[in-house]
């Protein structure tokens, strides 16, 4: 196969796919990391237990959702609940494995910010806000992002911190009584980053094919560092692919 | 008993300008009818609570019927902004709006408190987030048991709560199924609550998951058939996900949006 057969969107997505476990239980936002969790479960983790906020636990769709509540995910559900339930009962006291997010803005620590550029009462650009982020990030077992790469995405500091991810440094969450492991994996579209498990800084870990170390720096908002286990990402297989333009198609 | 002959008159008594008004349907069975019937009467100065404003808060502000906007998350799902809620807080148009923003947790903990007579919920949650110090009604609280800090949101308390159902009875009991979001909180949180339904049964059949708000629950019931539209209503219609899309385009620009919103809302009675 060709390098050209396949675009750097469809290996962020299947290496985001290839990164869910099966029989993981996971928090899934809507967009890509709903992709990518439909894919997984396609793929290699038929048995992926996917939960999204608007109620659906369990939820098994034949077709990827626009929304967060489409119908789709209520029908194919193990069991909907509703939403004071969801994140009280099933996300605050740890039950879920797997918080998977995308992100407008994260940062050299994975602090996301999704609310707002520029100042809070004038911003340059207002984004969403939080969604159900604050609390997955603070309370899944550990959080997954997904990110396309740019300097404009990945930035020193987030100038909101929407989510908190590993705050200023090393200890921080443990000081805030966060929970969860926080951001243990970011996905691009040019490799993988992690958090280094001494200065909780995310640093280049794996680099996805026909991507060059420099590319990855000159697209990243801070002076990133690289592991020096650096890994390939091996290419996407033909099964994968096909697997991803189907559930894009339908 | 609640039932109402027509949303009109419903909206006429029930919604005044400056009141605290949810319309709630977490993607599905989003109250559709009622907020055109709101924009339609030319109401002003709302304080507009929504947990996922979605494309009918976008109308409410982009017609001035706002004056502040409670919410967690306002975006269009799956396709970008909502370009008149940004033109609102970006650009002050067509008036300026004021906002309030929350998580889902905190916002589902928030109409609870509402729900259930309380002043406030406790959760886990917001710690270490810029959101703490730009929300007033996030707080801390000690655990009076264990002394660990907590986050403590203030009660929803609502003039008016509105929500979609599939179905209600004759009596006005009322019956809803399928993503549920905090829909019996909204109703259960405010003073005067209105309910818009697909059809009125005789009986309202046993339906697995389903919730029944009992009639004396509700202040008014009324009949607006296809009234989530384009939300959807599982077991009716299904989501309009191409409007949603195209929903993108016409609300970019003021006059396209105006003129939109002249010819399918204002001008259909």
């Amino acid at each position: 196969m060709s390098d050209t057969s396949w675009s750097r969107d469809e290996m962020m997505t299947i290496a985001a796919a290839r990164s869910l476990t099966n029989g993981v239980r996971c928090f899934v936002g809507i967009g890509k990391p709903s992709l990518a969790a439909n894919l997984a479960r396609r793929l290699h983790a038929p048995e992926l237990v996917l939960i999204y906020e608007s109620g659906p636990i369990g939820t098994k769709p034949t077709r990827i959702p626009l929304s967060i509540g489409d119908g789709e995910l209520a029908a194919t559900a193990d069991v909907v609940v509703s939403v004071p339930e969801m994140f009280n009962y099933w996300l605050q006291p740890g039950r879920i494995d797997l918080g998977f997010l995308g992100a407008a803005e994260i940062d050299r620590f994975a602090n996301i910010n999704t609310t707002v550029v520029g100042p809070y009462d004038h911003p340059i650009t207002r984004l969403p806000g939080a969604g159900g982020a604050p609390e997955i990030a603070a309370s899944c077992g550990e959080v997954t992002v997904i990110v396309k790469h740019s300097r404009r995405a990945l930035v020193e500091q987030v100038g909101f911190v929407t989510s908190v991810g590993h705050g200023r440094g090393p200890g921080d969450r443990a000081k805030l009584g966060l929970r969860g492991r926080g951001p243990q994996l970011l996905i691009t579209d040019l490799g993988l980053l992690r958090p280094d498990p001494v200065t909780a800084e995310l640093v280049l870990t794996d680099l996805h094919e026909g991507v060059t170390v420099e590319e990855v720096v000159a697209a990243t908002g801070w002076e990133l560092h690289v592991s020096p286990a650096l890994r390939t990402t091996a290419p996407p297989t033909a099964v994968e692919l096909a697997a991803l333009r189907s559930l894009e198609a339908a | 008993m609640p039932i109402a002959a027509n949303l009109h008159d419903v909206v006429a008594d029930l919604v005044h300008d400056g009141d605290t008004i949810a319309f709630e349907g977490f993607t599905h069975l989003i109250p559709y009818a009622a907020v055109h019937e709101v924009i339609r009467q030319g109401r002003r100065d709302l304080t507009i609570i929504r947990m996922t404003p979605d494309l009918a808060y976008d109308q409410m502000i982009g017609m001035g019927c706002a004056r502040k906007l409670v919410f967690s998350w306002g975006g269009n799902p799956g396709v970008g902004s909502l370009h008149r809620f940004r033109d609102a807080v970006e650009h002050g148009w067509p008036a300026p709006l004021e906002i309030e923003e929350h998580s889902h947790a905190g916002m589902a903990n928030r109409y609870v408190a509402g729900a259930s007579g309380l002043p406030f919920a406790v959760l886990r949650g917001y710690t270490g987030t810029d959101l703490v110090g730009r929300t007033p009604s996030i707080a801390t609280i000690t655990c009076p048991f264990t002394g660990e800090v907590l986050t403590a949101v203030s009660a929803i308390v609502l003039d008016v709560g509105v929500i979609h159902a599939q179905r209600a009875d004759r009596h006005g009991n009322v019956q809803l199924w399928g993503i549920l979001g905090v829909q019996k909180e909204a109703v259960l949180a405010a003073k005067r609550s209105i309910v818009t339904v697909e059809e009125i049964v005789d009986e309202l059949p046993p339906t697995p998951g389903s919730v029944v708000l009992p009639a004396w629950a509700v202040t008014a019931v009324v009949a607006a058939p296809r009234g989530a539209t384009p939300s959807y209503a599982d077991g009716y219609y299904e989501r309009d996900n191409a409007f949603y899309t195209e929903w993108d385009a016409i609300s970019r620009d003021r006059e396209t949006f105006l003129a939109w919103m002249e010819t399918n809302v204002m001008a259909r009675r």
